[in-house]
């Protein structure tokens, strides 16, 4: 145990040196952006972590960052890890923050214990397994903020991406654009359903036009959309089959047979009118 | 013991579901209707369904089996009103319910028997309805 409060008494000692070289040592390494981050600002940064960083030391807990001691610094990190993914830091040059602490931290280790290599060794290996921890812990952060932003562009895409749009009195057309998945289809056929309930749609045109690819899972999506609309009393239409994925479906044994298909959306739109009885006339020009 | 009623309308039948069906009630309805058509000589039977909002396999079944029992006694089957959820249900359990003609509501639905069970072929001492 007295190594570790060793340690402490060290870094405390010693903190605005740590401090200068640590902040010189960022300032030459390679990962720098001075793009992204001012030399003030980095200073400042750094001297609160080493702040928190040396506290933790004091406790003695330098096995495991996950003990209260270290609350502290974990959260200043976790701040950290967040603010850089936001200003567009990589996730090595955001570990590296931490692990560049290695570099002063060892030579003032090996100054102090130059006469006595076998602390020198266990120290050096404290503090490493100490900053790997710390590194490690950075990028985890790093990486859950990215997955919580592609975690809600998802959801945003879903939601701009399924619109019902009403064609007409009682004609619904809902333009798919982007690859359907099961989820998003989930989505497509409830809003679908839920329009031809509120509006009392007869007609319910799916036009497949900005779908990119037809494979066996997405035509069993869209048949069962058609399957439930018709449950519901309205009749679907499938439009915007273009030759390419017309080729593919036949090829993989999938026929949308009871389903209207139509080439394109006006076609499909003439075919509604005819259902309902509609008829579009050019108006005589008058003389 | 709870019973769905089945109410005649000129020469259709009109059946409405307000109550959650479990499967002793849709067997009661199944024998309940195809006697009332019978009797009744309807051309004609609306099922609104829009106030069910679960369904099984038993009773996706049963609406199946009463469309195609309805129509070996000369009378057609228009199934209305039924939710997105429901629609979703028996799609997902892989229920085509061949054979079922379907409307968005009761209007729709009539408007579907009139035009599929004309009025004024036969019928004494029905209503005919023009």
């Amino acid at each position: 145990m007295s190594t570790k409060s060793n340690l402490a008494e060290l870094v405390k000692r010693y903190e605005s040196d740590i401090l200068k070289d640590w902040v010189k040592e960022q300032l030459a390494a390679a990962t720098l952006r001075g793009d992204l981050m001012s030399e003030a600002e980095l200073r400042d940064q750094s001297g609160q972590f080493l702040k928190s960083f040396q506290e933790a030391l004091q406790a003695g807990e330098l096995a495991n960052i996950a003990a209260p001691a270290w609350e502290n610094t974990r959260v200043m990190l976790e701040g950290i890890s967040i603010s850089r993914v936001r200003q567009g830091f990589t996730p090595s040059e955001t570990a590296t923050y931490v692990l560049s602490l290695k570099q002063p931290l060892f030579s003032l280790i090996r100054k102090e214990y130059e006469k006595d290599p076998k602390v020198l060794a266990v120290e050096l290996w404290t503090i490493t397994l100490l900053l790997d921890q710390l590194g490690l812990y950075t990028t985890e952060c790093f990486l859950k903020v990215r997955e919580e932003i592609i975690k809600r562009q998802q959801d945003e895409l879903l939601e701009l991406s399924t619109p019902v749009v009403k064609l007409w009195d009682q004609i619904l057309a809902l333009p798919l654009i982007g690859t359907l998945d099961s989820a998003r289809t989930q989505v497509v056929m409830e809003s679908l359903l839920q329009e031809i309930v509120r509006t009392s749609s007869m007609v319910a045109i799916i036009d497949i036009t900005g779908v990119p690819t037809v494979d066996t899972l997405v035509a069993q999506h869209l048949i069962k959309t058609v399957a439930a609309a018709r449950l519901m009393g309205a009749d679907c239409i499938i439009s915007g089959i273009r030759p390419q994925i017309a080729q593919t479906m036949v090829h993989l044994g999938v026929s949308f047979v009871d389903i209207t298909t139509k080439a394109t959306l006006a076609d499909a739109i003439r075919f509604a009118f005819g259902k309902l009885g509609l008829n579009v006339v050019r108006r005589e020009k008058s003389a | 013991m709870e019973k769905i009623p089945i109410l005649k309308m000129g020469r259709f039948l009109l059946v409405t579901i307000q109550v959650d069906m479990h499967d002793r009630l849709a067997m009661t309805l199944q024998e309940d209707l195809t006697a009332r058509i019978v009797q009744d000589n309807a051309k004609g039977v609306l099922i609104d369904i829009s106030s069910l909002e679960i369904v099984d396999s038993f009773i996706g079944r049963m609406l199946g089996g009463i469309a195609s029992m309805s129509r070996m006694l000369d009378a057609e089957t228009v199934v209305v009103g039924m939710q997105p959820a429901v629609a979703i249900t028996i799609v997902e359990l892989g229920l085509s319910l061949a054979g079922v003609r379907t409307a968005l509501n009761v209007e729709k639905g009539m408007e579907i028997l009139h035009s599929l069970a004309p009025a004024g072929e036969e019928a004494p001492g029905h209503d005919s309805q023009t």
